[in-house]
């Protein structure tokens, strides 16, 4: 059989960031695919040079746009951990709820751009009109729809009144009655099934041997969330990984789904446990020499930051590890073996975010 | 047959979405939209221009003048929080999108430095009118700021200066 | 830092990712530091039940490092981009993009080896 070479991206329908994959192709069946990066490498990581390490915060905002909160944090309590920094415990818990928040919103979005991914119009839209809610929720009581830039050395910026507290609450309720209403048609809906079940396997061993991260780990059995470490307000909560064991795309669409869920009770549960309290503690100094090694469960999974400071205001080295980064070899695995019209899903089913990936 | 409930539903719901630039929805009082500075209030302590992460803002003591590049700008609100003076806060509603690039300048008037004060004592007539002009173009720059007449007020501050000045000179 | 470090050489580098795949941990990533004049510091970070390991290697940068990507198929991504941002070249990669995976074959400059200084804005 011969073998045709078909270019995926970088610029494709179902992805609104470039990525480009070679595709070698034999008849309809895929049977290696190269990566191409580089089309949004930004350098970020540099930064560290020229910016205190105070500012660097909302350089790490903005590595992803999607879990810019978690960057934050993520960086934050690195730094916190350098300098020996203990914040209050209201710090810890609001930057959960956030957090949380964030979560429901990157997972939402993606639901919906997997529903859109093999033309479930309808499903994409209601996915979406749901998000907005929580947007709502993080313009009101951070300032920004998707950059919430609460984060500080030392604690958090912002403050959640009990008037927005219940405000949360009773959002938070409308949303999960909503997400539920969904669940049927997402996990049992004839055309998603055959469009998902079954599609691009990976097995518990490959996913732990190429290293996959986050719901790509847990959709093949594996039951490691990096919230199980219990970093920062984590601790307070009662928290189970969610896990599926079939390995495929549908698997990956529903932990991400039963994600939004769970998300939706740690925020509650943060609530319920926040105590009075001061937001921030006063940082002085700089970052001491040492190094940090620090890893975050974020939206799309585990994310690693190295930290390396050497005694003045600015860093020696920053090193983001973002998790769409450690999933290309895991897709890279998957694809071989498919059919060339269920790349697109295969590929979307990572949630691949190119702008965290290349930094 | 199966989705009659859901259509007869949807008939009589409001749809979700909103047209968008002729039914605009409140803002949200904590929103980070723009940038706005009284610069009135200013002492061009330089606070903003050291933290700001994208080091957007330019202050020069000397000239008494507050410069921001707005497309630099990323809305953090980190100068907000610094301000000693809180002449800095957001507006809760976002610039509108622009066909040109524009320059943002204010022009405030500087403080004195206690060591730069005593040459300048020495022809207080001749500093007068160069602080009139800088008064008036800041009400210039910024029309909307304040209802007060420019003339009135640029008279009025000079001479509460040297009034402190004065008074600094007596006790010396 | 948190989890246990162990130093390697370039001699038993690959042995020991080897021992490290063999015991059941997964490759997290690398992280590179400049370790002093003409030397490159590598973190191998494994995982295993939440648990850190971590191995560390120095090395001059004009010598190639034996690649682990034929021990952990993974780290051909995180090798080339350490092949692009510190211009070490790797030996054995099973995917070699030679500088060329996040910059543009145009690019001379490496940029994290630190003959690049960025200044102040204007």
């Amino acid at each position: 059989m011969a073998t045709t070479v078909i270019p995926f991206g970088p610029q494709h329908p179902v992805l609104p960031e470039p990525v480009h994959l070679t595709l070698k192709v034999e008849d309809e069946i895929v049977k290696e695919a190269i990566p191409a990066l580089g089309y949004v490498h930004r350098g970020l990581e540099k930064l560290c040079e020229i910016r205190d390490f105070n500012q660097m915060i909302t350089v790490c905002e903005r590595v992803c746009g999607i879990c810019s909160m978690i960057h934050g944090a993520c960086y934050s309590q690195s730094i916190e951990e350098l300098m020996g920094i203990e914040i209050p415990d209201r710090a810890k818990l609001l930057r959960v709820i956030w957090s949380e928040l964030h979560r429901m919103h990157s997972h939402l979005l993606w639901l919906g751009l997997f529903a859109d991914a093999f033309g479930f119009e309808a499903l994409f839209m209601q996915f979406w009109k749901i998000r907005e809610r929580i947007m709502d929720i993080n313009e009101a009581t951070a300032g920004s729809r998707v950059i919430v830039s609460v984060n500080i050395i030392g604690g958090v910026r912002a403050d959640l009144s009990p008037d927005q507290l219940r405000w949360i609450l009773s959002e938070l309720d409308i949303v999960e009655k909503e997400v539920r209403e969904l669940q049927d048609t997402m996990m049992n809906d004839y055309t998603i099934k055959t469009r998902t079940v079954g599609i691009g396997v990976m097995t518990k061993a490959q996913a732990w041997e190429l290293g996959a991260a986050g719901p790509t780990l847990r959709g093949s059995g594996v039951a490691q969330d990096m919230r199980q470490q219990g970093y920062g307000g984590y601790a307070f909560l009662d928290f189970e990984p969610v896990v599926e064991t079939a390995g495929d795309c549908w698997a990956r669409s529903t932990v991400r789904f039963r994600e939004v869920l769970q998300s939706a009770d740690l925020v509650r549960q943060a609530i319920s446990k926040l105590p009075e309290g001061e937001l921030a503690v006063k940082v002085k100094g700089n970052p001491p020499e040492g190094e940090v090694y620090h890893r975050v469960e974020q939206p799309r999974g585990e994310c690693m930051y190295y930290i390396r400071g050497n005694g003045t205001k600015n860093l020696d080295r920053l090193r983001i590890r973002t998790p769409t980064f450690a999933n290309i070899p895991p897709l890279l695995a998957m694809l071989p073996e498919c059919e060339l019209a269920d790349v697109p899903v295969i590929v979307l089913s990572i949630d691949p975010c190119i702008s965290c990936t290349e930094r | 047959m199966l989705f009659t409930p859901t259509v007869v539903k949807n008939l009589l719901k409001k749809p979700a979405t909103r047209k968008y630039p002729f039914e605009v929805r409140e803002p949200f009082p904590k929103y980070r939209g723009e940038l706005v500075i009284d610069i009135d209030r200013c002492i061009f302590c330089s606070s903003c221009e050291r933290k700001c992460p994208s080091q957007c803002i330019a202050v020069d003591r000397d000239k008494g003048t507050w410069q921001c590049d707005p497309y630099a700008c990323i809305y953090c609100g980190y100068c907000v929080d610094v301000c000693p003076v809180k002449c800095l806060s957001m507006k809760d509603v976002h610039r509108k999108p622009s066909t040109e690039k524009t320059e943002w300048i204010e022009q405030g008037t500087p403080p004195r430095h206690k060591k730069k004060e005593t040459p300048k004592d020495a022809a207080p007539k001749g500093t007068a009118p160069v602080l009139d002009k800088s008064a008036a173009a800041a009400e210039e720059a910024a029309p909307a700021a304040t209802e007060v007449a420019p003339e009135a007020k640029a008279e009025e501050r000079p001479a509460a200066k040297d009034k402190k000045k004065d008074e600094k000179k007596g006790k010396k | 830092m948190k989890g246990k470090v162990i130093d390697v050489t370039l001699d038993n580098v690959v042995g020991e990712v080897m021992n490290m795949k063999n015991d059941g941990q997964r490759l997290v990533s690398f992280s590179t530091y400049n370790a002093g004049e003409g030397k490159i510091g590598i973190l191998y970070h494994f995982d295993k039940a939440l648990e850190n390991t971590h191995l560390r290697l120095v090395a001059d940068m004009d010598k190639p490092i034996p690649s682990v990507s034929g021990v952990y198929f993974s780290a051909l991504l995180v090798e080339n981009e350490i092949r692009d941002q510190w211009d070490v070249k790797f030996d054995g990669l099973v995917l070699d993009f030679n500088r060329t995976l996040l910059l543009d074959p145009e690019v001379t400059k490496v940029p994290l080896a630190n003959n690049l200084k960025i200044g102040p804005k204007n």
